[in-house]
């Protein structure tokens, strides 16, 4: 059977039910988009709830995202869009034959997201002591209204009233649902980066083969899109508060 | 085209796919799409026997006004499980996972599916899946009704929701995965020579239910993760007392279900065109309408999830538009039936069972589908929510569609899948029997419904009974239906004679190859120069090839 396969077939990577080498990476090409398409519909669904919800309880959800704090998030924020960056020129290595660099790149590119979700499990401890973790000791006193009520003064919002415990607690549980999620994509990520460099050191890819350091590349940037997303909903959105009387 | 076959050489002595290894493990590790179907085959009968007791169970109790055998929680537990068992672990892999898995590659000349390993790995998900469901079962069942409805089964129930959501969840992974690798396989792996439209109509049907699975599947999936979080954390989305609004769940949990009601259908329907065109030796009529109203149907789909909420609250104007994209989405349905119709007139129709089964199919699709358009309607909507017009509407669409397709496509294709020919004389009666069962089962539902008998409770007013007795003989009768295929399958797969190639003379590539196939089914692939289904019958001129 082999035999009807051209040459290129002989990579060590290539599966004998396709017809060439080519065949194999469109194929695989298009599994991964369709596979983003589901985990953009994936996270459609959460966002679909978190838009709904914050055009009902417009002030309740300020006043949350309020107690947020942006620096870390900025900071976050920044940290991945590196991290996007170190992935990007990983692929690039991969794509030149520079082990050295796909490697290096990697484990930066790890490095990177370890610190975001560093950042992420000290704001989640902040938010912990803080009791504004949904569930029976979620507390939102009077201490955060009172800023939020400073906030939209200084601001000249009139839609500082109306802020109820429920849902408040509401933007807190589609925080740390979609933050949450977030943070295992990223999990999963780094996961799967550990293995490329695993193999990377083991000389497995090439430019003739390197399609998974490409895959993992998309699903990396997707995952910073993903972020690119929460963070202005989440943290910045509410800073306008106000713009608008 | 290629590969030719010697019918003589007996499939004992031939390599092919079912005897190219040996032992359990060479099943449970295969990355051969053949066997993958054969293995979701056994395990979604599997499921299928253990949604049909819960169905017993159900009829049983029915059979008196009295709600004497169980209580009403038992009830509810009893008809929830029914529920999920059938929809999730029977209905939407059934036909995609076990017809689709075996015949989609050899229908396209391709060697495999593009990801064999992540095929495995979805019947793997599906089985875990599975399991998470039955341990619900075995510790202490479910009472939410297959819908999960929030905020009874975030808050209120105390009953086993997280298991099972869990084990949807997973298997949902499983659908999701099949059809991507569908999806990819149809784009990426036709042999030469077959473009688009010349591509088997089952493969545009399961193309299109691919489509949904990828694309609504998702959305179910974070549904349930929000149901689950709700659940075990106490985190507030869909809880009321905390602001959230139990409507919004019913929003996304329609927005996957009904187009999950066309992932159902849909890979029927491709088997429908087959089985149609190889009986009445014809090309199908219309062949690109039928192919696009796969698609419509799956993007129309998308649009009509309101209509499973008219009475839940949300407005009306809301309601209006779902009602009449709801009637929209009955065209290109009716466009298929119509096609099918015009095929089989003037073809020389023979009556053998697979076509007995797509008869049963074209007979319940279109009392279903009419139901439909009477639930679409806001108005009567109203009067028969809620009430056995409805068990018995989505009973004769999704279990009348689903079943006469699965069963039709697997007699078609039993040849195929195991090298013998199964005795047509019982397969022909149990066509029959499950036709006959299955309309004395449900047809007095509607009347049920009509007069206002609500569904999921365990006791009615006298004047049901009579009705209810119907119902619950003919699930008598269905049952028995149900059970002689098992028999004389199996028996066949050993006494049956041999089959040879191509018992019915049919067209298509799988038809070329040697029956059981051989592991990678083309030695070489074959270039195709043909329309499908180039039946040459009086009224046809032969496509040049
Ligand atoms: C012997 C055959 C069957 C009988 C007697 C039967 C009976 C019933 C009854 C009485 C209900 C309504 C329960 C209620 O709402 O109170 C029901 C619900 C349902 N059945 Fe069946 N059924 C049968 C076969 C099937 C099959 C084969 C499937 C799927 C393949 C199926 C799928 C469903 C679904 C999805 C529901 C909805 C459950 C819910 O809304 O909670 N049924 N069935
Ligand atoms: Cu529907």
């Amino acid at each position: 059977m082999q035999d009807s396969h051209t040459t290129a077939a002989h990579h060590p990577a290539f599966q004998h039910h396709f017809e060439t080498m080519e065949q194999q990476r469109q194929a695989s090409t298009l599994g991964m988009w369709l596979f983003l398409i589901t985990e953009i519909l994936f996270f459609g669904g959460m966002f679909t709830v978190y838009l709904v919800y914050r055009n009902w309880y417009f002030a309740s959800f300020a006043a949350g995202s309020l107690t947020l704090d942006v620096t870390l998030g900025t900071f976050n924020t920044v940290v991945l869009i590196g991290s996007s960056l170190t992935m990007a020129l990983a692929v690039h290595g991969a794509e030149t034959g520079k082990r050295g660099m796909l490697v290096g790149f990697l484990i930066l590119t790890i490095l990177l997201g370890a610190t975001f979700l560093g950042v992420k499990a000290v704001e989640y401890t902040h938010k912990f002591e803080e009791h504004h973790v949904p569930g029976p000791s979620f507390r939102f006193g009077s201490e955060e209204l009172r800023h939020f009520h400073e906030e939209a003064t200084m601001l000249r919002s009139t839609q500082i009233h109306g802020v109820e415990l429920g849902e408040v607690q509401l933007f807190f549980s589609l925080y740390f649902a979609m933050t949450g999620m977030h943070a295992l994509h990223m999990i999963i990520g780094i996961g799967v980066l550990s293995v490329l460099v695993w193999k990377a050191r083991h000389g497995r890819y090439s430019p003739e083969y390197f399609a998974p350091v490409e895959y993992a590349g998309l699903y990396w940037h997707f995952v910073d899109i993903v972020w690119i997303f929460l963070f202005p909903l989440l943290y910045l959105i509410t800073r306008h508060v106000g713009v608008h009387p | 085209m290629s590969t030719a076959v010697t019918t003589a050489e007996s499939i004992h002595r031939r390599r092919h796919y079912l005897n190219a290894d040996y032992g359990i493990r060479s099943w449970l590790l295969t990355t051969d799409h053949k066997r993958i179907a054969l293995l979701y085959l056994f395990s979604i009968t599997f499921f299928f026997a253990l949604g049909g007791l819960f169905a017993v169970l159900i009829r049983l109790e029915l059979l008196t006004p009295a709600g004497d055998m169980m209580t009403s929680d038992t009830y509810n537990k009893v008809f929830t499980m029914h529920g999920i068992m059938m929809v999730f672990f029977f209905l939407i892999p059934s036909v995609p996972a076990t017809l689709g898995n075996f015949l989609i590659p050899m229908m396209i000349g391709a060697r495999d599916l593009a990801f064999p390993k992540l095929n495995l790995a979805s019947w793997y998900l599906f089985m875990v899946g599975g399991m998470f469901a039955m341990y619900s079962v075995v510790t202490g069942g479910i009472d939410t009704g297959w819908t999960f409805y929030t905020p009874f089964s975030t808050t209120y129930s105390n009953t086993k929701v997280i298991p099972a959501a869990l084990g949807i969840l997973i298997a949902g992974f499983s659908s999701i995965f099949t059809g991507l690798n569908f999806i990819v396989t149809v784009h990426r792996m036709r042999a030469p020579g077959l473009t688009w439209f010349r591509l088997p109509l089952f493969v545009w049907a399961n193309y299109a239910a691919s489509l949904i699975m990828v694309l609504g599947t998702p959305v179910l999936a974070i549904t349930i993760v929000l149901v689950f979080l709700e659940r075990a954390f106490h985190i507030g989305i869909f809880d009321p007392r905390l602001g959230g609004d139990p409507i919004l769940f019913q929003h996304l949990f329609w927005f996957y279900s009904h187009p999950a009601v066309y992932i159902m259908i849909l890979p029927s329907m491709g088997v429908m065109s087959e089985l149609i065109s190889a009986f009445s030796r014809k090309r199908i009529f219309g062949y690109t309408f039928v192919a696009f109203s796969s698609v419509a149907i799956a993007v129309f789909g998308f649009l009509v999830w309101g209509h499973h909420m008219f009475v839940s609250g949300q407005s009306v104007y809301a309601a209006m538009v779902f009602s009449i994209l709801s009637y929209l989405v009955a065209i290109p349905s009716a466009v298929k039936v119509f096609n099918w119709t015009a095929t089989l007139y003037k073809g020389s129709v023979s009556y053998q069972t697979p076509m007995l089964y797509a008869f049963g199919f074209l007979g319940l699709f279109t009392i279903g589908g009419l139901t439909g358009l009477f639930l679409a309607a806001l108005g009567v909507d109203v009067h028969v929510t809620d009430t056995y017009f409805v068990v018995a509407h989505f009973h004769y669409i999704m279990v009348g569609g689903v079943i006469m397709g699965y069963l039709g496509g697997l007699h078609f294709w039993w040849p195929k899948i195991t090298g013998r020919l199964y005795p047509e004389g019982w397969a022909k009666l149990s066509a029959l029997v499950i036709f006959l069962g299955f309309n004395l089962t449900f047809f007095p539902q509607f009347v049920l419904g009509y007069l206002g008998m609500p569904r999921r409770y365990h006791a009615y007013p006298e004047e049901f009974q009579v009705l209810n007795v119907m119902s619950s003989a003919g699930a008598s009768i269905l049952a028995v239906g149900y059970l002689l295929p098992l028999f004389y399958l199996l028996w066949s797969m050993r006494y049956g004679p041999e089959a040879g190639p191509n018992p019915f003379d049919a067209r298509g590539l799988e038809w070329q190859m040697a029956s059981p196939p051989p592991t990678h089914n083309f030695e070489q692939v074959p270039i195709v120069s043909e329309e499908a289904y180039a039946y040459h019958t009086a009224q046809e001129v032969p496509v040049a090839g």
